[in-house]
């Protein structure tokens, strides 16, 4: 099978292009939508959204999710906030604003037609989540509150207190659970999806296994959406929540689907340091902090003052200092690399010299403890419970740590993949942010793929299939997807080698974290491709998983994350190898500016890279979909 | 800078499946350092067990950061551990010494059954939540977010009650297993709001009597509040009484008028 992507991006100026898809769309009437099933898969944000609001309109949905409850999603965890052009700020904010910041931001590696509409629908979405109930901090006036992020120079994130996340999650949770129970939209919790099944060129549906019995049940429908977030995990340490893996994108690619972009991978600047060598994972501090907090690091690599100690002159506020128009809230990969490289030059804070200031003191000095308190008070609480410091004493030591993937599912204009019937929304797709993502923008794009494209696109997929069978789970595609599965899971049981699958996962953490990171270069990379095949061999021969199949298994389901990890780990590499330029969160040591700063390549690399699975997955092939701009003009960032 | 606790003697609960009897089994971990968090070292003893060929103890946990609700243990008879407003994965290490003897049991309630070793069932939960805790508003149609101006004071106390995570330590934490502070955390949350007042009361007499399907009644004991990683304050049970009396009242008077 060899590829085609066509991006369907509809004709018309920028403007225009969403408003016209709508009015040609094809349609199911309301009474006939009753007759389709659709699958989603994932109830984080994006998939939570689209469930309901396809429930509402009235087609039948199920909805699988691994957690024990769809409210459990990683959506959950963001702290930070919502961007939407709202303007209520009346700081000059506008849609195309929020487009153009949008491309810039992604280092002019996104589809213009794509971020064009995510900044349109941005403002509905606050008005949808306020009417569901969303507690978004408020103004003394009973007014929406505003805090600006990274990247912006408006105020235009809407927030939470620092529990964003979890107010929308809930929220789309909420939506979701009346549709439950009016019996619209069965759920299958702690439920794992191990395939896609494809039937004569089409997603005929998908294959799953119940976690608590191991049982493997095929389910068909008329069109599936993958909504199953990200695959930063594949570092091993990350912000992301433990479970978080890229198998369901992972088994879609190898059904055909294509995967775009994977070496666009996030590194968020503000996470707290590494403390022990038995840590499970990092945690973020959210950016918002950024907007009070100022960075710093002493100018002397052999500072032993403690932070209040080291007087003014004497500190470096890395950020303030290279970029003076954007300070503390220069994009994400760029402050980034400026911590990285204090830390490098062995200017780095803490008992491990192994992160930099983030400083509260002239903020609380300025807006006394109160106020400081109220914006970040949860935040300040979680550092100290993990980090054993008090932030309102001594400035918090931070560290980038892996965050988002910008990478993923390759999908056109109507979020299908180039599969027909399987759709892919919210990080699971590589679709809006090009190579870096802006702060709060992840919870915009979730939201609006789910409540507000999918519904209209999947129609459009839809309409034509009226009265038509569709395989059922009988159809032999379905068996041999079955077979395959549970032999896959047996096997992991049965290698009956020396090393857990966690050891494995820290391992290949480890060889992508130090080559595939936050820089790159030739000759790292090729070493992780040299590495990772054989270690790759020894998971397959060394695995032990104790326990059966049969049964609620953590090894078990760890061990086929892992071999997956396993396989997008080599994906990353090549994409990476074969990116001979620097933009966004991918930084090759070989093109940089004399300052520093990422170097495109537009005439050879504006275009995004998707992969097609050949079996063997060093050898998987790449195709390119050209970005053309013709609403922004490519120019070099500057955040100085 | 980080310490090292020596010789920490763990109880630990195993049951193999819902219908087994269950016992604990103990274990001794060496040695962990102080900065390791509770969770970080069930993944040490876990990685140790299957070193020697033994089945991992199985636990739920995801976010890591108390955010997700998660992770649920009894650790020392008390729900989620010995630190005040913290979830079981956000406790440390240091709050422990060396020699310490830890007891891990699952969430005991009958709402809440077994699934494996420290793993329970709380889809209890997700049914209150099905019989009323939403506001119906389908996608689009909604009016502009700042129509409705909603005063601070209130969008905070609706914020303070939102925090809920759903992680079932309430229940565990009370001797009845109620589930009153997790219901009526849920209805202050959008009762208080003026986008949840047009469902006010059939959401509150819905939610209650889903809650009381599932869960034990509720006497007063407070162990709720006191367990609760994110503060929830026990006045939302009387708020929710409140409104439930009323909804009694309230929906009679229209059903009779139907
Ligand atoms: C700590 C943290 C803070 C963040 N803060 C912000 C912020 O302030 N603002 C912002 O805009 N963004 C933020 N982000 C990013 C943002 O939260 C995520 O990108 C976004 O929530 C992803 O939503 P999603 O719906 O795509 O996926 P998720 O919420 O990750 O949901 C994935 C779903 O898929 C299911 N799933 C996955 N694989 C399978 C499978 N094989 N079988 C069955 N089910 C499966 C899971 O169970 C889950 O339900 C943050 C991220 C992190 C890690
Ligand atoms: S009320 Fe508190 S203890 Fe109960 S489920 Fe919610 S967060 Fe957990
Ligand atoms: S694991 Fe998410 S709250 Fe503890």
């Amino acid at each position: 099978m060899t590829i085609t992507l066509n991006s369907k991006i509809p004709a018309g100026s920028i403007n225009d292009k969403w408003n016209t898809y709508k009015e040609d769309a094809k349609l199911v009437a309301p009474g006939n939508k009753r007759k389709f099933k659709v699958i989603v898969v994932g109830s984080g944000l994006a998939g939570a959204s689209a469930a309901a609001t396809m429930a509402e309109l009235g087609y039948q949905v199920d909805v699988f999710t691994f957690h024990d409850s769809p409210r459990r999603a990683h959506s959950i965890a963001a702290q930070g906030g919502i961007n939407a052009a709202k303007n209520y700020q009346g700081d000059g904010d506008s849609v195309h604003r929020l487009f153009y910041d949008t491309i810039k931001g992604g280092d002019f590696r996104s589809r213009e037609a794509n971020v064009h509409r995510l900044a349109e629908v941005s403002v509905n979405i606050i008005d949808q989540m306020v009417a569901q109930g969303v507690p978004f901090a408020r103004e003394y006036g009973g007014m929406l509150d505003n805090r600006s992020f990274g990247g912006a120079q408006v105020s235009r994130t809407f927030y939470a207190r620092g529990q964003t996340g979890q107010q929308l999650l809930l929220g789309a949770y909420q939506q979701l659970a009346r549709q439950i129970g009016l019996g619209n939209v069965r759920m299958f919790n702690r439920t794992e999806l191990v395939d896609v099944v494809t039937i004569e060129g089409r997603c005929a549906g998908i294959v799953t296994r119940d976690l608590v019995n191991g049982e493997v049940v095929s389910h068909s429908a008329h069109a599936v959406v993958m909504a199953t977030g990200g695959y930063g995990n594949v570092f091993y340490l990350s912000t992301n929540a433990m479970a978080c893996n890229v198998t369901a994108a992972w088994r879609a690619h190898r059904k055909g689907a294509a995967f775009a972009n994977p070496c666009y991978t996030q590194i968020h600047p503000t996470c707290i340091p590494q403390s022990d060598p038995t840590q499970s994972k990092l945690t973020l501090m959210s950016e918002s902090l950024r907007n009070d907090g100022r960075v710093w690091v002493p100018q002397n690599p052999d500072e032993t003052r403690s932070a209040s100690q080291v007087p003014e002159a004497e500190r470096d506020y890395i950020l303030e200092r290279l970029y003076p128009s954007y300070g503390n809230l220069a994009p994400r990969d760029i402050s980034s690399r400026a911590a990285k490289r204090s830390v490098d030059s062995g200017r780095g804070v803490g008992p491990l010299k192994n992160g930099v200031y983030l400083d509260f003191s002239d903020a609380i000095n300025r807006l006394g403890k109160d106020v400081v308190e109220e914006r970040y008070g949860n935040l300040f609480q979680m550092y100290e419970r993990i980090a054993g410091e008090n932030p309102y004493d001594m400035p918090m030591r931070i560290y980038p740590a892996t965050h988002y993937t910008m990478g993923g599912l390759w999908v056109d204009y109507e979020l299908m993949t180039n599969i027909p019937g399987l759709y892919a929304a919210g990080e699971a797709n590589f679709s809006d942010h090009g190579a870096n993502r802006l702060g709060a923008s992840a919870l915009m794009q979730g939201l609006a793929d789910g409540y507000f494209v999918l519904p209209y696109t999947i129609g459009n997929y839809l309409a034509p299939m009226l009265n038509k069978p569709i395989p059922g789970t009988d159809h032999p595609a379905f068996k041999e997807a079955e077979m395959a599965a549970q032999t896959r899971y047996q096997g992991y049981v049965d290698i009956k080698g020396t090393r857990s699958p966690d050891y494995f996962h820290r391992e290949v953490g480890r060889i992508i974290w130090d080559y595939c990171g936050m820089e790159r270069t030739q000759q790292g990379l090729e070493k992780a491709l040299s590495e990772l095949p054989a270690l790759y061999e020894e998971f397959q021969k060394d695995l032990r998983v104790t326990g059966d199949a049969e049964s609620m298994n953590q090894t078990l389901e760890k061990a086929g994350r892992v071999d997956d990890f396993f396989q997008l780990g080599m994906l990353m590499c090549r994409d990476a190898l074969e990116r001979d330029e620097s933009c966004g969160g991918h930084f090759r040591a070989e093109y940089q500016t004399e300052e520093g700063e990422a170097m495109r390549d537009d005439e050879k690399f504006a275009h995004v890279a998707a992969w097609e699975w050949t079996g063997d997955p060093t050898k998987s092939i790449r195709h390119k979909e050209e970005l053309n701009f013709e609403a922004i003009h490519l120019a070099t960032r500057s955040y100085k | 800078m980080s310490n090292h606790l020596k010789n920490l003697k763990l109880k630990i609960w195993r049951q193999s499946g819902p219908t087994d009897k269950g016992h604990f089994e103990d274990h001794i971990m060496p040695e962990i350092s102080d900065e390791a968090s509770f969770l970080e070292m069930l993944d040490v003893l876990n990685e140790g067990l299957i070193g020697e060929n033994k089945l991992p103890v199985v636990f739920d946990h995801d976010c890591r950061e108390g955010i997700c609700g998660t992770c649920s243990l009894m650790i020392n008879g008390q729900a989620h551990g010995p630190e005040r407003s913290t979830a079981t994965c956000q406790l440390h290490m240091r709050k422990f010494k060396s020699g310490d003897e830890i007891v891990i049991e699952p969430w005991r309630a009958s709402a809440f059954p077994i699934i494996k070793d420290l793993m329970v069932d709380r889809s209890a939960f997700d049914r209150i939540i099905e019989s009323g805790g939403f506001i119906s508003a389908n996608t689009g149609g909604a009016p502009d977010a700042n129509l409705i101006p909603i005063p601070k004071s209130v969008a905070d106390a609706a914020m303070d009650s939102a925090q809920c995570i759903g992680c079932g330590a309430c229940v565990a934490a009370c001797p009845n297993g109620a589930a009153n502070l997790f219901t009526a955390a849920k209805i202050a949350h959008l009762n208080l709001l003026p986008q949840g007042q047009a469902e006010r009361f059939k959401r509150t007499e819905a939610m209650v009597e889903t809650m009381d399907e599932y869960f034990g009644s509720c006497t007063n004991h407070g162990e709720c509040e006191a367990a609760c990683p994110k503060e929830i304050s026990i006045d939302v049970i009387a708020l929710m009484n409140k409104d439930y009396r009323k909804s009694k009242f309230k929906n009679r008077k229209e059903i009779s008028r139907s």
